[in-house]
């Protein structure tokens, strides 16, 4: 065991833990000021179900022995962590516990990921149901097929097989451009498709309520995804330090990239565009940092910055209410990121292996596009009939009078800012589970 | 007495209230309000999509004033409000059956 590469990456997962609630400020400072809790919720829901879930069955069905093909682990080898709490339970040169902490937190920001899609009508109840659906047939096994990387013995024989697209198609996902980005895009997409459009969609601007918190969250998500790329290199190494750097360059790039874009089609830069660009650029870099150089980075950023800044106008032209945009942005990005290590991949990077512009031909390059549509097609597929199963059984959207006067009032009992003056229900400071809720309203006309 | 009604840009406001100031008017009760008139309003680009934003942010003002001032008081306003340029507001007059001021129970001229 390696005292140092476990300090990095028990300190990488919990930056990446941080990246889920930066992501319910970076969501809730988008939405409108009555749905702002909502929206939080949906991200904070994802680590209450997917937390558990991963620990019980989650790990080992990723990271459990190989059932054939590359496609799943066992799902109950590992049950509840069995087995591997041992001081002689160690995963490379890290204690396997710090791997499957560090691993619990790419579950729960994927699955968070995909809420943005859905903001301002999704009842939370059924958010969770899904959340959990969602994480046991699309997240576990795909993570399975990008992250398992096959376990051999001394002479380099294979002795425990690992998923399909790490280890025979060869497609490179260092920290995942497909298993986190366009999974979680795909199946932003579908949700989107299946609750529908908001009332008022696309009429109403329904502008951000409150940038500062975009920017804020932005901060936290950029803070944590050092945990997210540098975290993956599994110890405290060159790779980590190169994949550091890129994650730095990549961003900025793709900040400049989206605010030039912005202010050629639309007159101005924004701020949402500088933090939806921060995002754009963490999105692309994520597949790649182990791969490019930081000029590879640069350009990496700069392309993926531009593609998705048009990309979020996609929506209006085949009108699908993708709120927060993952589709334009974690979709797109993971796309362009994913697919265009086949281009900028350069033997200088950790990875060793050249791209096309460098002269490795189109060999990696068919590689990276055939992972990028497997996951593509298999989330969105699945997301679709898991929508339309929580849908058709449970119901997944609020009522339409619910979600016009505020969702956050019906689904939590409970208002972001409470500003009024003016109070329309004073209570009597009573409990109100013996009362129930008439004798709460009694007296209100006294004082 | 009458109200006058006042709807304007709101960067005019402050040149309003100062030529209110001067003529002697003691208060106002002002307001953010929104609304259109003829211009209708205008189309916003954000985030790649176009908007048209109906509602044009505006200010009202409300001074309740003795008979004899409604033309001095229209004509300050009206110069202080205007800039030449569509939107710049409206301005209206209605009569005022009485007022009271609540601290002492005056009535009519007394209580402005």
């Amino acid at each position: 065991m390696d005292t140092g590469d476990t300090a990095w990456v028990l300190t990488s997962a919990a930056l990446v833990l941080l990246m889920t609630p930066g992501l319910a400020f970076f969501y809730g400072g988008m939405v409108r000021s009555k749905s702002v809790l909502n929206m939080m919720m949906m991200s904070l829901g994802a680590m209450a179900v997917v937390g558990v879930l991963w620990v019980l069955y989650g790990y080992s069905t990723a990271f459990g022995a190989d059932l054939g093909g590359g496609l799943l682990g066992k799902p109950f080898e590992f049950f509840g962590l069995d087995g591997l709490l041992g001081a002689d339970s160690l995963f490379g040169k890290i204690p396997t516990t710090a791997f499957v902490a560090f691993q619990a937190m790419f579950a729960i920001i994927t699955v968070a990921l995909i809420s943005g899609a859905i903001a301002d009508r999704a009842r939370f109840g059924p958010w969770l149901l899904f959340a959990g659906l969602w994480a046991t047939i699309v997240y576990f096994p795909v993570a399975h097929w990008v992250f398992d990387f096959d376990g051999k013995d001394e002479a380099g024989n294979v002795i425990d097989p690992g998923g399909w697209i790490a280890n025979k198609l060869l497609a490179i996902d260092f920290a995942g451009g497909t298993a986190v980005h366009i999974n979680a895009g795909a199946a932003g997409l579908a949700l989107a498709i299946v609750l529908g459009k908001r009332v008022g969609w696309p009429k109403e601007p329904m502008k951000p309520h409150s940038l500062p918190l975009v920017v804020l969250g932005a901060g936290l998500l950029w803070f944590g995804w050092f945990g997210f790329n540098a975290g993956s290199a599994l110890g405290a190494n060159g790779t980590a330090g190169v994949t550091f750097v890129n994650t730095i360059v990549a961003t900025c790039a793709a900040m400049l990239g989206w605010l030039l874009t912005e202010r050629i089609r639309d007159g101005k830069a924004t701020t949402l565009g500088a933090a939806s660009g921060i995002i754009a650029g963490l999105v692309a870099i994520t597949p790649a940092c182990s791969a490019v150089t930081p000029i590879g980075a640069i350009a990496i950023g700069a392309i993926t910055g531009v593609l998705c800044a048009l990309a979020v106008s996609l929506k209006y032209r085949f009108g699908f209410d993708d709120s927060l945009d993952v589709v334009g942005v974690h979709l797109v990005g993971g796309l362009s990121g994913t697919i265009l290590i086949g281009l900028f991949a350069s033997e200088a990077a950790p990875a060793k292996i050249n791209g096309l512009f460098y002269g490795g031909g189109f060999d990696q390059l068919w590689r990276q596009a055939v992972g990028a549509f497997a996951v593509l097609g298999y989330s969105f597929v699945l997301s679709l009939a898991l929508g339309y199963l929580v849908k058709f059984t449970v119901g997944f959207r609020a009522t339409e009078e619910a979600e016009v006067a505020s969702i956050d009032e019906s689904e939590h009992a409970e208002r972001a800012y409470e500003y009024g003056s003016l109070t329309s229900a004073r209570g009597v400071g009573k409990p109100s589970v013996a009362a129930g809720a008439s004798a709460v309203l009694e007296g209100s006309n006294k004082s | 007495m009458k109200l006058v009604t006042a709807i304007i840009k709101p960067f005019t406001l402050d040149d309003v209230k100062s030529a209110l100031e001067q003529l002697g008017v003691l208060g106002m009760t002002v307001s953010e309000v929104q609304g259109y008139g003829r211009q209708k309003g205008h189309t916003e680009v954000y985030r790649g999509a176009e908007y048209s934003v109906d509602f044009v942010p505006k200010i009202k003002i409300e001074v309740v004033i003795d008979d004899t001032a409604v033309e001095k008081v229209l004509e300050a306003v009206v110069e202080a409000a205007r800039t030449g340029k569509i939107g710049d507001g409206k301005v209206w007059v209605t009569s005022v059956d009485t007022v009271v001021r609540v601290r002492t129970g005056e009535r009519g001229s007394d209580a402005l």
